[in-house]
């Protein structure tokens, strides 16, 4: 029943363990961004949001999503298809895992490396392993590395804790970094030691000992917030939509991963094993989940044909199905 | 020779460095295209009325800024021009920080800077913030659009990465520390010990895409009509009760060198 459901931690966009010598934790990954409003929608002339639809040139027709297969182009223009479960396969043999099997000072980290941040949340029963390794890793002052595949793709991660709470930050491959040989750029020019002086009295004068979070605000989107209010106060061009439908419905989600994020790191301790709500779901409650998150459930449930299914067909293939 | 992607003058006080701005990142991940399943041709993306079905052209294309949930203000191109910030060679500092102030989770794109005319002011600029372990806080505007970004000394060149907006990044007192019972003294010692025993440098050649391989693998495969093995794999949570045997496991096996897990 969905009501006994808060128990069970929120799923985050990758659910896995952190695998530190024999312990696992298992955890949720939460994106540490929130998504901001700058996009803008787009519109028809007369104000209603449009759609995006694929359109097949050869057919000349409407291509639905679940008739889009994944291709790879080869030189002689031709295309190797790849499936959702190909790719999957390809993963390695620990891949729902973050296997820390080194630590690093985080200080040693390049910042050019990092690429995005999430933070993990506790998604077993008991909140220990995970609050014994955010202490331990928070003194010791070091990132412990490890790759994950998320959503067919490999990434490095230095996981990090700051106040008890476990970081993950994505960083670039080294392949995906430039350096500055790379970009041409020359050893550093030799300078005067007075220029070099005077430089250093200039940085100087203009330090301070913060940042300031104002001076890190984005003017544009403040402007086209204000902009667009204005124009509401004065009754033009407002236009009233269904968000149930279209892009909009995504946005909600966003929002709604950040309230499971909070909730997933308040969550008490439960007593029930964590499959034992997953046994039984209900087509309402399977219903109120996004298509990705149906996929994930299928995918654990090894459903087959699942990466061509759409979101009402995996509700049915989900719905009274039993975990294996 | 790469090319640079833009020229600017950084900015502070009556400090005046011009520089070249480069890329410092190449994406390596593998770009798939989506195809109709039936002909496999690739699919066209189209903006299309949900009403009336009209395909509405690009230039027919009106912007709808979205205030609140189901609420959407239509505004003209020439309004959305006036915000546009006007064009500039300036990177205005605004400040110089300790770099422990600027959280990495800030971090976006990272771009390097290179002389412009004068390799003494860039030499000098690179040397003082180096030698004086500071960041500097700069905004521009790059192609029409206002950037903030962290000015820094790196690998004796200066570089520049471009940050996040005080909006998007979750601030640390939103969010609270999972609470339970206490830790034993005994377990957090021993996870200490472990992580001291797997402790070493940081190489980022060591760390490979191999899925990004696996992938090339499969790809090659397929197209010489191979097939590939898949498995599957997944990993038992640790209890309470379990935690310290595993601990003291992990730990014997990490200090006689073994490979643990």
């Amino acid at each position: 029943m969905p009501e006994e459901r808060p128990a069970r931690s929120a799923r985050g966009l990758w659910n896995g363990s952190i695998s530190f010598g024999l312990v696992n934790v298992p955890v949720s990954l939460f994106p540490a961004y929130r998504q901001v409003s700058t996009g803008l929608r787009m519109l028809a002339p007369d104000g209603t949001p449009l759609e995006r639809r694929y359109w097949c040139p050869r057919h000349e027709r409407e291509v639905a999503y679940d008739e889009l297969v994944r291709g790879y182009e080869l030189d002689d223009g031709s295309f190797v298809v790849l499936t959702d479960e190909e790719l999957e396969g390809l993963e390695p043999r620990k891949s729902r895992d973050i296997d820390l099997r080194r630590f690093v000072p985080i200080d040693a980290l390049d910042p050019l490396t990092f690429d995005r941040a999430y933070i993990l949340a506790p998604a077993g029963d008991s909140t220990k392993p995970y609050r014994l390794l955010a202490d331990a890793m928070e003194e010791s002052g070091t990132a412990g590395i490890a790759t994950f595949v998320m959503r067919t793709r490999e990434y490095i991660v230095a996981i990090l804790a700051r106040g008890g709470i476990l970081r993950a930050e994505t960083l670039r491959f080294h392949d995906e970094i430039r350096t500055p040989a790379d970009v041409d750029l020359g050893e550093r020019p030799d300078a005067d030691p007075r220029s070099v002086e005077a430089m250093k009295e200039a940085v100087a004068r203009a330090s301070r000992d913060a940042i300031v979070r104002s001076e890190l605000q984005d003017e544009h989107a403040r402007r086209l917030e204000a902009l667009a209010r204005g124009k509401r106060r004065a009754g033009e061009g407002v236009i009233e939509v269904d968000e149930a439908v279209g892009e909009d419905a995504a946005d909600g989600q966003v929002i709604d991963l950040m309230a499971a994020l909070k909730q997933s790191l308040r969550a008490q301790p439960k007593r029930a094993s964590p499959d034992a709500s997953d046994t039984r779901s209900s087509a309402k409650e399977l219903a109120s989940r996004t298509r990705a998150e149906l996929y994930e459930e299928a995918r654990r449930r090894d459903v087959p044909g699942r990466s061509s299914m759409s979101k009402a067909e995996l509700v049915r293939a989900l719905s009274g199905r039993h975990a294996p | 020779m790469a090319r640079a992607i833009w020229k600017g003058v950084i900015r502070f006080g009556e400090a005046q460095v011009p520089v070249r701005l480069y890329s410092a990142v190449t994406e390596g991940r593998i770009h798939f295209r989506l195809l109709h399943g039936d002909d496999l041709v690739p699919v066209e993306q189209r903006l299309v009325h949900p009403r009336t079905g009209v395909v509405v052209s690009r230039s027919a294309v009106r912007r709808g800024y979205r205030l609140d949930a189901g609420t959407l203000v239509m505004l003209g191109e020439d309004e959305l021009a006036t915000l546009q910030p006007d064009r500039s060679r300036i990177i205005d500092v605004k400040r110089f920080v300790d770099p422990s102030r600027i959280d990495h989770r800030w971090y976006d794109t990272p771009y390097w800077l290179g002389p412009d005319g004068d390799e003494e002011a860039y030499g000098a600029l690179s040397s003082a913030l180096e030698d004086a372990g500071r960041e500097g806080v700069a905004r521009w505007v790059m192609r029409r659009r206002t950037y903030v970004g962290a000015l820094r000394a790196e690998r004796g060149r200066l570089a520049l990465i471009t940050l996040r907006s005080a909006d998007e990044v979750v601030a640390d007192a939103e969010l609270e520390a999972p609470e339970g019972r206490a830790l034993s003294a005994q377990e957090l010692s021993m996870a200490r010990q472990l992580i001291a025993a797997l402790a070493g440098e940081w190489d980022p050649a060591e760390w490979r895409d191999e899925h990004r391989e696996r992938v090339q693998e499969l790809i090659e495969a397929k197209r010489a009509g191979r097939t590939i093995r898949l498995e599957d794999y997944r990993s038992e949570p640790t209890g309470e009760e379990a935690l310290r045997e595993a601990l003291a496991k992990s730990l014997e096996a990490a200090r006689n060198g073994q490979a643990v897990a």
